[in-house]
């Protein structure tokens, strides 16, 4: 980057709107970047993205090919991360996995916080009699253990990956209805908003244009940190035979193959399991850089 | 799952100091009959949440109860005898009933009542959660207290990583990993299942918790053998209630060390070890009350993967065999006792934290 863009950057007295918002993105960047571990969170998943994207071509064999000469066969040069029971190439298939978990946790990740926000934010800005139904149905979601509900979600839909997706959605939605409540009962009554009342906007006006945004950054926090706990779930309907069904390299059903064999061939079960535990953590990393950048206030702890 | 939301721990309620005892209890009854009227609503959205699930589900259950080869006028008379006949809100009102007398109807896996089933099964996990939370305990709270008493320091560190990883790892690959070493590799556990082929049904059933009974019946060989097999799996369980309980004991202690009184126990010379544990570890046990509860129960339900991994026959597993039987009765009545657990622990929580802490009034 040059001297010029940078001191266009962060320049105290921005000269056009753009540059004050390209500004203050600028700034988080600099706050996020100065986090080692955040960033290397962001490295793994920059890289998981890669991995998914070029799949077809960065896997060495074909993930669904049988070769049941070849079955169990531990780590070696020819299969780096050995073979499974049916004498499948466990890297290829981590690889070509990737994208169904970037698929399942992609998708929750997006229907929930829209829920919760559409929720939350209607909720908080009726208030009365809505405010109660909607947040006492909340309060029924969130006394349910989130991976019951979800068991007995996909047990009533039938096992498969977009169920499972369903599932996942429907049972992570209460506590971004909670937040975006919380957070629009504080600026309900800012001025801001009784000005562009004042100035004739209708109530949907005023929630999409005005209070939306507002929660939307406290929001991508939430969502940042939940991802993880998005993929072990993810995984666990996948370990339960719930989630994506054979031969789909899902990493949890995977682990699931694996299990039988732990003792003897205990590269089946342990190589999708890592690959799990490295995203998550990432995900984990990124969320806790990403809480610092944009919402100073839980920071620090 | 090890992401136990908080927004559902209570918050200290503020209200101004009264004088006078009569209002003082009036106010507490009807804050009680509050806390009492919510939690009626909240079990009566958990039953029609089931009862919901149970209705869209693809599968008929009369087609379960009379058999691929049954006529159409025993179809008929098996739908009429199950009320499927009645509009729904009627349906939703007996399945109410039924519940509330503690019938969730027979499971068609293990052709008995599911009441009964559950019964027997809850100790075995309700064992494993109870000893999986006094291992997080045991070892979060000390760790979480000396972590911030030492803020940055390395036990600081090492808590943090801990807590990093446990939220991380998937908690069923780390039971495979464990049983592989410390089964199949070091031999230092018991296999899966509760108890060796030579104690089965040895121990006279008594709380159906075999450490339990084993010592009721004064059995060490049984006890042992028992122990070998839950300590692993109860381990897992309480290293992923440590992650979190450590994360809070930290965060309360942080917030105790910061506060005026502490400078002043300081300043009049008291050792940093009294300061720390006499004074703000003190004042955060009643949240931390809270935690644990909440805690034990994100174990029961965390208790259904670990229960699949270590072949323990607790609710996990048999709300698990059930769903792949599509044996919906067990399913629901399986996810109808956990939620209640679920609500209990929250309602108790609120409770102690009520009563508990003096400012809570």
């Amino acid at each position: 980057m040059t001297e010029t863009t940078r001191a266009w950057l962060l320049s105290d007295a921005p000269q056009t709107r753009r540059q004050a918002r390209m500004g203050a993105l600028y700034q988080g960047w600099l706050t996020f970047r100065a986090n080692k571990l955040a960033m290397l969170g962001l490295v793994i998943l920059l890289a998981l993205l890669f991995v998914a994207g070029f799949a077809p071509w960065l896997s060495p064999q074909n993930p669904f090919a049988q070769n049941l000469a070849d079955r169990l066969q531990p780590p070696s040069a020819a299969h780096w991360l050995g073979t499974d029971a049916l004498g499948r190439d466990i890297l290829s298939r981590l690889i070509h996995g990737s994208r169904i978990t970037l698929f399942i946790v992609g998708t929750v990740a997006l229907v929930a916080p829209v829920i919760g926000l559409f929720v939350g934010t209607v909720a908080g800005f009726a208030g009365g009699w809505v405010d109660q139904v909607l947040m006492r149905t909340t309060d029924i979601f969130l006394a349910f253990p989130k991976l019951i509900l979800a068991l007995a979600f996909v047990a009533a839909l039938g096992p498969g990956i977009g169920n499972a997706v369903l599932a996942l959605a429907v049972t992570s939605w209460p506590p971004y209805a909670r937040l975006a409540r919380a957070e629009t009962l504080t600026i309900r009554n800012a001025d801001y908003i009784a000005a562009a009342r004042l100035q004739g906007a209708g109530p949907l006006r005023l929630l999409i244009g005005h209070i939306w945004p507002l929660c939307v950054s406290s929001l991508i926090v939430r969502v940042a940190l939940d991802m993880a706990g998005i993929i072990l779930s993810a995984a666990g309907l996948g370990f339960l035979g719930l989630g994506a069904q054979p031969p789909m390299p899902e990493w949890g059903a995977m682990i699931s193959d694996g299990r039988t064999y732990i003792l003897d061939f205990w590269w089946v079960a342990a190589m999708p399991g890592l690959a799990i535990f490295i995203v998550s953590l990432a995900f984990n990393l990124l969320g806790d850089g990403l809480r610092d950048v944009l919402d100073p206030k839980g920071g620090a702890e | 799952m090890t992401n136990t939301d908080l927004s559902a721990a209570p918050g200290p309620g503020a209200s101004p100091p009264s004088s006078r005892r009569g209002a003082r209890l009036g106010r507490r009854m009807r804050s009680l009959g509050g806390l009492l009227l919510s939690l009626a609503l909240t079990l009566l959205g958990l039953l029609l949440v089931t009862f919901i699930i149970g209705r869209v589900m693809p599968i008929d259950p009369v087609l379960k109860v009379v058999g691929e080869r049954a006529t159409q006028a025993q179809y008929e008379a098996a739908r009429l005898a199950m009320g499927l006949d009645k509009p729904l809100w009627q349906q939703f009102l007996v399945y109410m009933g039924e519940v509330l007398r503690g019938d969730f109807g027979r499971s068609i896996s293990t052709g008995h009542p599911v009441a009964q089933d559950l019964r027997r099964v809850f100790p075995a996990t309700f064992e494993l959660a109870a000893l999986g939370t006094l291992i997080g305990v045991c070892v979060g709270v000390p760790l979480g207290v000396v972590a911030a008493a030492r803020r940055g320091g390395w036990i600081d560190q090492i808590a943090r990583v801990v807590a990093l990883v446990g939220y991380s790892m998937p908690i069923f690959w780390l039971g495979l990993m464990g049983l592989l070493l410390f089964y199949g590799i070091l031999g230092w556990v018991g296999g899966p299942g509760r108890q060796g082929i030579v104690y089965d049904g040895m121990v006279p059933e008594m709380t159906g918790m075999i450490l339990v009974d084993s010592l009721l019946a004064g059995d060490w060989g049984a006890f042992r053998d028992a122990f070998s097999h839950i300590i692993l799996p109860a381990s897992l369980l309480g290293y992923f209630s440590l992650a979190y309980v450590s994360r809070m004991t930290r965060s309360f202690m942080l917030e105790q060390l910061s506060a005026e009184y502490i400078t002043t126990a300081r300043v009049k010379g008291l050792s940093e070890r009294r300061v720390v544990w006499a004074h703000a570890f003190r004042n955060i046990l009643v949240p931390l009350i809270t935690v644990i509860a909440l805690s034990f129960g994100s174990l029961l339900e965390g208790s259904v993967l670990t229960e699949i991994v270590f072949s323990w026959p607790g609710l996990g597993q048999y709300i698990t065999k059930a769903l792949l039987a599509a044996d919906m009765n067990a399913v629901l009545g399986g996810t109808v006792l956990i939620g209640t657990c679920f609500v209990a622990l929250n309602i108790l929580s609120d409770v102690l934290y009520r009563t508990l802490d003096p400012r809570a009034k």
